[in-house]
């Protein structure tokens, strides 16, 4: 399976899922998690997940914030918002609705 | 989040590249940190400076950072030219502010609606038609008893509200030694209630204040007089003030901003309509009729109605109509009565200034045009030196939209710049124009307060001032084709056609103001210098009143004791002066014919009074001491002007002969002959007059007491007002009871007659001046950039022969043929703008040669200013250096 573009149209849905079970995270680490649970399957351009990051902090779906880290560095993190916990219900099944009718599609052709 | 932080975002913008650069860094550096190998990670992470494009654009208004940008760079590009930005900016300013505060004066006049509630409810009553002198006129006065008739008609579709002239009253708090002036309306009891006003302290009046006939001695005060006069004393209710011989108890003052319904007056009490001796009189219309509607009731219907009651009342009351003709009855039962809105009240002054305000409205519309033309050709001239700039924008993928954004936003710069200066000059001109107006003892009060409304205007005129002059520079500049403009352009000559087009419209525009500045001058010069046939020099008019009516006889004594005062050289008695506005009329027949059509006009004069106003006598002689004049069917005698000789007695002349006024049969003997003298204003043409004796028989053969009249005193000093205190003393003193209530000098009266026509021309012509000035500096700049573009050219013609008359015809001829164009034009719209002007003009004939030739050579002689400079520049063109210079 390639590792590029594959996340195409399902990074907000992965960011979401991401950030609902473990919040508070920046984007390095979001990314990671992407890469480590799908097991390296999902792989972007790392620097893409930003503006997705920014466009959903736009549309209020999750909200940054600035933290000093151990190592003295600076890091933006983000967390859910109420209505980024309705957009990711909305996405996730819309996402389950679109799979379940490719698989269908695979198996009965 | 969302909008607003996005647009804050717009205003810190370096702040945001900066925290999107720190957290993609973050990312980078973490990854090195887990330790990846500093390239990999570097590549893995794509291309930075796109992702904090693609993030800065998400969290910032594109459009705003784009306007944001070019508005810093607009302003770096107006202050890098100071001086022809500040030109720029000032004759926009002049002109900006100078629509601004007509349009404050329009609002204040006659837009903005009185603080009463559904003000567009209010409509006013009055006739049309043609009056008894046979003009076409419309009236808005009412007999009381004709509009209790009305108001009982169409009580179940409309309120009726009587509200009387504003008048000045002579009234006193204490005793007759301190009698001061106030503004009096007499109004119906019901009006506070109708039009949903409060008191701020006491009570208003009500329906039953105002029952009886002279039965309610009650007053309500405004809160501006309430303020001024008695600085808000709350004790002022139960305080009483006496007008006249009536007694008045102050109930309440109404609250702010009320004061009264006619703009230009602040009326300072309120009492009800039962107190006006004219209340019960059907011959005496003394009052407006405002009228609101009930809710859902329409105009035509009620208008139908109160025109079916108020004929039925007039015909009943021609009935007793004497001495005049069956016609001018008709005439009269004719006149048809309208509603007019009247949610912004109604005032004479609204009558005599509305045709004025409107017309300067439109003078300093063109001017504004001028300006901006001015500034268009500015911004003109400015593309052209950025024609390279702009390609090279296009080059690099500037749309064309962003372009115009980019010069519309520099224009926006100018026209914001240049309104916040006219703003300053409008708060200090609306003022000042108000305090012109101001007529002896009469001076206008016009609330001006910046409202909504005038902001709205303003800004609204900044916009609209941005577009006219940027938008066609813009255009022209974003159309740039960039190969041509970087090989040095296309068609040079394009540009300077589009400049010579504006020419030709700011010299039709300037050339229109003064065609009317003109015009306005001229009116009121000739209404100034029109030959009046008395003197009005050093003369005094004491307008004064007795406590009770007395002889004639006594007057005589205190004109006596005037006359043998210091520094007085002559006293006349009459019973109003000359031009201040008031008449007394009526229909006449001369040897039994039947009554005139045309009315006579009467003024009662003790003998001398032609001496001392230096009237001369064409024949006969003057009255007598034992002459009278007469009321209840007598006989007595009368001196006539010309007027009425060539009108009654056709043009013979009539001393000797007999005439009589047709109401009661009152009999005159023509004893005198004089010149023409206007009667109440300059305006209108001399009216035929008979002067009849001050001294009145009544049909028992005695003289009639007389309760007021005016003291018309000669004085030997230059300046008649040094006396106006010591006369005003002395009237009191020659006889108790006597008391002068005003003093003014003729010319006082006489100004007065012209201020409106002397305020038009001297805003006319400084409004002339500005445009022309505007424009001169317009062709300047034109011709100057020609010159300047079309120095190479010049330089080779100079070389191969070409001689300095050759050069300058070369230089200015399409400029002038503009000029000429412009001015034709001009002429042409002026002549049409004539007709609707014509009510504002007097004595001037818009196709006279000097009206047309005065603005046609000053303008010629400006463009000859304009023009002198560039040709000098094009004259000293070096071929050499020019030809050097490739």
């Amino acid at each position: 399976m390639a590792k590029t573009d594959s996340l195409q149209g399902s990074l907000d849905l992965l960011v979401l899922k991401i950030l609902s079970r473990r919040p508070r995270l920046h984007g390095y680490a979001i990314m990671s998690a992407i890469q480590a649970i799908s097991d390296d399957v999902l792989r972007a351009e790392e620097g893409s997940i930003y503006p997705a990051l920014h466009r959903m902090e736009e549309a209020g779906w999750i909200r940054a914030e600035w933290i000093t880290k151990d190592s003295g560095r600076r890091a933006r993190i983000y967390e859910l918002t109420a209505s980024g916990k309705k957009q990711l219900d909305a996405e996730e099944s819309r996402w389950l609705a679109v799979t379940s009718a490719v698989n269908r599609v695979l198996r009965m052709a | 989040m969302s909008v607003w932080s996005r647009i804050a975002n717009v205003f810190r913008g370096d702040r945001l590249s900066r925290e999107i650069q720190e957290e993609l860094e973050a990312h980078v550096e973490e990854a090195i940190e887990q330790g990846r190998d500093p390239d990999e990670a570097r590549r893995a992470f794509g291309p930075s400076l796109r992702m904090r494009e693609q993030s800065r654009d998400l969290r910032l208004l594109g459009w705003l950072d784009s306007v944001r940008a070019d508005a810093i760079f607009g302003w770096r590009q107006i202050w890098k030219k100071k001086v022809t930005s500040a030109a720029a900016v000032l004759s926009l300013a002049l002109a900006i502010g100078a629509c601004t505060a007509a349009f404050r004066l329009i609002d204040a006049l006659l837009l903005r609606p009185l603080p009463v509630a559904d003000p567009e409810q209010l409509y006013v009553l009055s006739r049309h038609g043609l009056g008894f002198d046979g003009k076409p006129a419309s009236y808005d006065g009412w007999a009381y008893p004709a509009f209790r008739q009305m108001r009982e008609a169409i009580k179940d579709q409309a309120e009726l509200i009587a509200i009387s002239y504003a008048q000045q009253m002579d009234m006193t708090y204490r005793s007759d030694e301190e009698m001061e002036k106030g503004w009096l309306q007499y109004v119906s009891g019901w009006m506070f209630e109708s039009l949903g006003l409060r008191p701020a302290l006491g009570r208003l009046l009500t329906e039953n204040d105002d029952l009886k006939p002279g039965g309610h001695p009650v007053a309500v005060l405004s809160h501006d007089y309430w303020t001024h006069r008695f600085g808000q004393d709350p004790k002022i209710i139960g305080r009483t003030v006496r007008m006249g011989n009536d007694i008045y108890e102050i109930v309440g003052v109404v609250q702010e901003p009320f004061t009264g319904t006619e703009p230009g007056i602040v009326t300072d009490i309120f009492i009800p309509t039962m107190m006006n001796s004219s209340v019960t009189r059907s011959d005496s219309t003394w009052h407006r009729t405002l009228v609101r509607l009930r809710p859902g009731v329409a105009v035509e219907p009620v208008q139908t109605k109160l025109h079916a009651t108020s004929r039925a009342f007039e015909e009943d009351r021609a009935k007793g109509f004497m001495g005049m003709t069956r016609q001018t009855i008709e005439r009269f039962l004719d006149q048809k009565v309208v509603l007019e809105p009247a949610a912004g009240g109604v005032s004479q002054l609204q009558r005599d200034y509305r045709g004025p305000l409107v017309a300067l409205g439109m003078l300093v519309a063109l001017v504004l045009l001028i300006a901006c033309a001015n500034v268009a050709n500015l911004m003109m001239a400015q593309a052209a030196a950025r024609t390279r700039e702009m390609a090279l924008r296009v080059s690099i993928g500037a749309g064309r939209a962003r372009l115009v954004q980019m010069v519309l936003v520099e224009s926006a710069w100018l026209a914001l710049l240049a309104s916040a200066i006219g703003a300053v000059f409008a708060w200090w001109s609306a003022p000042f124009v108000i305090g012109r107006i101001n007529p002896p003892g009469n001076p206008v009060r016009l609330g001006l307060d910046a409202d909504w409304r005038v902001l709205g205007f303003a800004i609204a005129l900044g916009l609209a001032v941005t577009f006219v002059f940027g938008l066609a520079p813009a255009l022209r500049a974003s159309a740039v084709t960039p190969a041509s403009a970087l090989k040095g352009g296309d068609d040079p000559h394009s540009r300077r056609r589009a400049m010579h087009v504006l020419i030709a419209a700011q010299v039709a525009f300037c050339f229109l103001v003064l065609f009317v500045a003109g015009l306005f001058a001229a009116t009121s010069e000739r209404l100034s210098n029109k030959p009046l046939g008395f003197s009005a020099e050093r003369i005094l008019l004491l307008s004064t009143v007795s406590a009770q009516p007395q002889s004639p006889l006594v007057w005589d004594q205190v004109a006596d004791h005037l006359r043998s005062l210091p520094g007085i050289e002559k006293v006349a008695l009459a019973d109003r002066p000359l031009l201040n506005g008031y008449a007394s009329n009526s229909f006449i027949s001369v040897n039994g014919s039947p009554p005139s059509e045309i009315l006579a006009y009467f003024r009662s004069v003790s003998p001398g009074w032609f001496d001392t106003m230096k009237i001369r006598r064409i024949d006969g002689s003057d009255f007598r001491e034992s002459d009278t004049s007469t009321t209840d069917g007598g006989e007595g005698v009368a001196i006539v002007n010309e007027t009425f000789a060539r009108q009654y007695f056709g043009g013979e002349n009539p001393v000797g002969k007999w005439f009589e006024k047709t109401y009661r049969n009152n009999r005159y003997r023509v004893v005198g002959l004089v010149p023409d003298v206007p009667y109440r204003n300059l305006r209108e043409p001399t009216l035929p007059t008979a002067y009849v004796p001050f001294h009145g028989m009544d049909s028992n053969g005695t003289l009639r007491p007389v309760g007021n009249g005016t003291f018309i005193v000669r004085t030997s000093g230059s300046n008649p007002l040094m006396l106006a205190q010591f006369l005003r003393q002395e009237v009191g003193r020659a006889r108790p009871g006597f008391r002068v209530s005003n003093v003014a000098t003729q010319q006082e009266l006489i100004s007065a007659q012209t201020i409106r026509e002397r305020l038009l021309a001297m805003l006319a012509l400084f409004f002339a001046v500005v445009a022309l000035v505007l424009a001169g500096v317009g062709l300047y700049g034109v011709l100057d950039y020609s010159v300047l573009q079309r120095r190479r050219e010049i330089g080779i013609r100079m070389a191969i022969g070409a001689q300095a008359g050759d050069i300058a015809r070369r230089v200015t001829g399409e400029a002038f043929a503009m000029v000429l164009l412009g001015a034709a034009a001009g002429l042409g719209l002026g002549l049409g703008a004539v007709r609707f002007m014509e009510t504002l003009l007097y004595g001037v004939n818009a196709t006279d040669l000097t009206i047309l030739a005065v603005p046609s050579l000053t303008i010629v002689a400006v463009a000859l200013i304009a023009a002198l400079a560039p040709v000098i520049r094009a004259l000293q063109i070096d071929p050499v250096a020019m030809l050097r210079m490739e």
